[in-house]
């Protein structure tokens, strides 16, 4: 692990936002709000963790990975790194949203698969828009120009199948939402797999 | 020139064609002409601009990237101008000018899509690095398109004519004179749009000739 201060700082940027909510709100009854209160939270805890991936590197680093390593290694192992540094930081997100606000999930394996399903995404959007960003010499508020467009048909499809968990909706009703969802990670999992070399080309 | 008489054709047998008498939908059916067609030829044009940015992935020639720049603007054009008619008839037959519907907030981000493609390219100075990253992010624009506009209403509840139980218009046209104006209407706007990329290319690649020397 390299910068042990950066993962520390997303799960306090977390805890703080979770925190802060739980002051502003005390406590969510209603379900609607407390779903989508959750997922802005992770949806910029994500931007948060992950804009940085490429900026970060030194142009020295990129060298070495550019020299040793093919370029779809390269954007394949920063995805699946930041897929599980996200699916640790969501979960750690519910256990102490559900501590602080409230909970009120009825149907805890969907909305698992779900908070699954949009660290993945979260991730594999973000990182790839993070590797265009970077080419735009670090502009951070590119990264929130280029990543909304692709990130908020996924929040807002992502909001709709944990609503249906919350409310305790049987799962042959969101089965079609969950398909809408890994489509959308095959589809930039792919793009991004193939497009990366060119990018990556200086 | 083709184009024009199709266009013209467009406006006028559009307007004064006799249409199939429907409640709720009235004279507003005509709409057909204009925002479904409208929509039709910005999705070929904006292909066009993808395959000419993957032409420039592959072969790096600037004539590539100019004509997906260009092709992308009239896209977006033409995006504008099918919300527009879109939402004057969505104000008449739904009620409202905007309405929370599946397809609308699909051609809303794609639309939200190809303006941050505009900002992507004004950001980066150097020209074939522009071309490569604004070509991945073009491809990227356009499969999210499809997906947005083409399988999600699909998927979920839409108002719009053909989807979540609507009967699309193919089921209004009762003798056919409602096709002998759309499909003459894509092609007139199409060759329209392709008139215009010409001359914006043409002008382009001029520019770049007086720079050069």
């Amino acid at each position: 692990m390299r910068n042990k201060y950066a993962l520390g700082g997303i799960f306090l940027y977390v805890i703080a936002t979770v925190y802060t909510s739980y002051l502003s709100f005390k406590n969510i009854i209603h379900p609607a709000t407390w779903n989508a209160l959750f997922w802005i939270i992770m949806l910029f805890a994500s931007i948060n963790a992950i804009s940085k991936s490429f900026v970060q590197d030194s142009n020295g680093r990129q060298l070495y990975y550019y020299t040793i390593l093919k370029p779809q290694m390269v954007i394949l192992s920063k995805m699946v790194y930041n897929a599980i540094l996200m699916i640790f930081m969501s979960l750690l997100c519910f256990a102490f949203y559900s501590i602080f606000i409230n909970y009120l999930v009825q149907n805890l394996p969907i909305f698992l698969l779900s908070l699954f399903l949009g660290s993945v995404g979260f991730s594999s959007i973000l990182t790839m828009v993070s590797a265009i960003a970077a080419k735009t010499n670090g502009n951070f508020s590119m990264m929130a120009i280029l990543s909304f467009p692709m990130l908020i048909p996924f929040l807002i499809t992502l909001i709709k199948v944990s609503k249906l968990a919350v409310d305790g909706i049987d799962n042959s009703i969101c089965y079609p939402y969950l398909l809408v969802l890994i489509l959308i990670n095959i589809v930039v999992v792919g793009l991004s797999y193939i497009l990366f070399p060119y990018l990556w080309q200086d | 020139m083709a184009a024009i008489i199709l266009v013209l054709y467009t406006i006028i047998a559009g307007f004064l064609m006799p249409v199939p008498a429907l409640p709720i939908l009235h004279e507003s059916i005509r709409n057909l002409y204009f925002h479904v067609t409208m929509w039709f030829s910005m999705v070929i044009i904006l292909a066009v601009s993808v395959v000419h940015g993957v032409k420039f992935l592959n072969k790096g020639q600037r004539y590539n990237d100019i004509v997906s720049s260009e092709a992308a603007n009239i896209g977006i054009l033409l995006g504008i101008l099918g919300t527009t008619t879109g939402s004057l008839w969505a104000n008449n037959t739904w009620g409202a000018w905007w309405v929370n519907d599946a397809k609308l907030n699909g051609a809303a981000i794609s639309l939200l899509f190809y303006f941050a493609y505009l900002i992507l390219r004004s950001a980066i100075p150097d020209e074939d690095k522009r071309g490569r990253v604004s070509a991945i992010y073009n491809i990227f624009a356009f499969t999210m398109m499809l997906v947005f506009i083409g399988v999600l209403p699909r998927m979920t509840d839409s108002l719009h004519p053909g989807n979540g139980g609507n009967p699309g218009f193919g089921g209004y046209d009762l003798d056919g004179t409602m096709k002998l104006i759309f499909y003459p209407a894509i092609i007139g706007w199409t060759l329209l749009s392709v008139w215009i990329l010409s001359i914006r290319v043409g002008y382009k690649v001029l520019i770049e000739k007086i720079q050069n020397n």
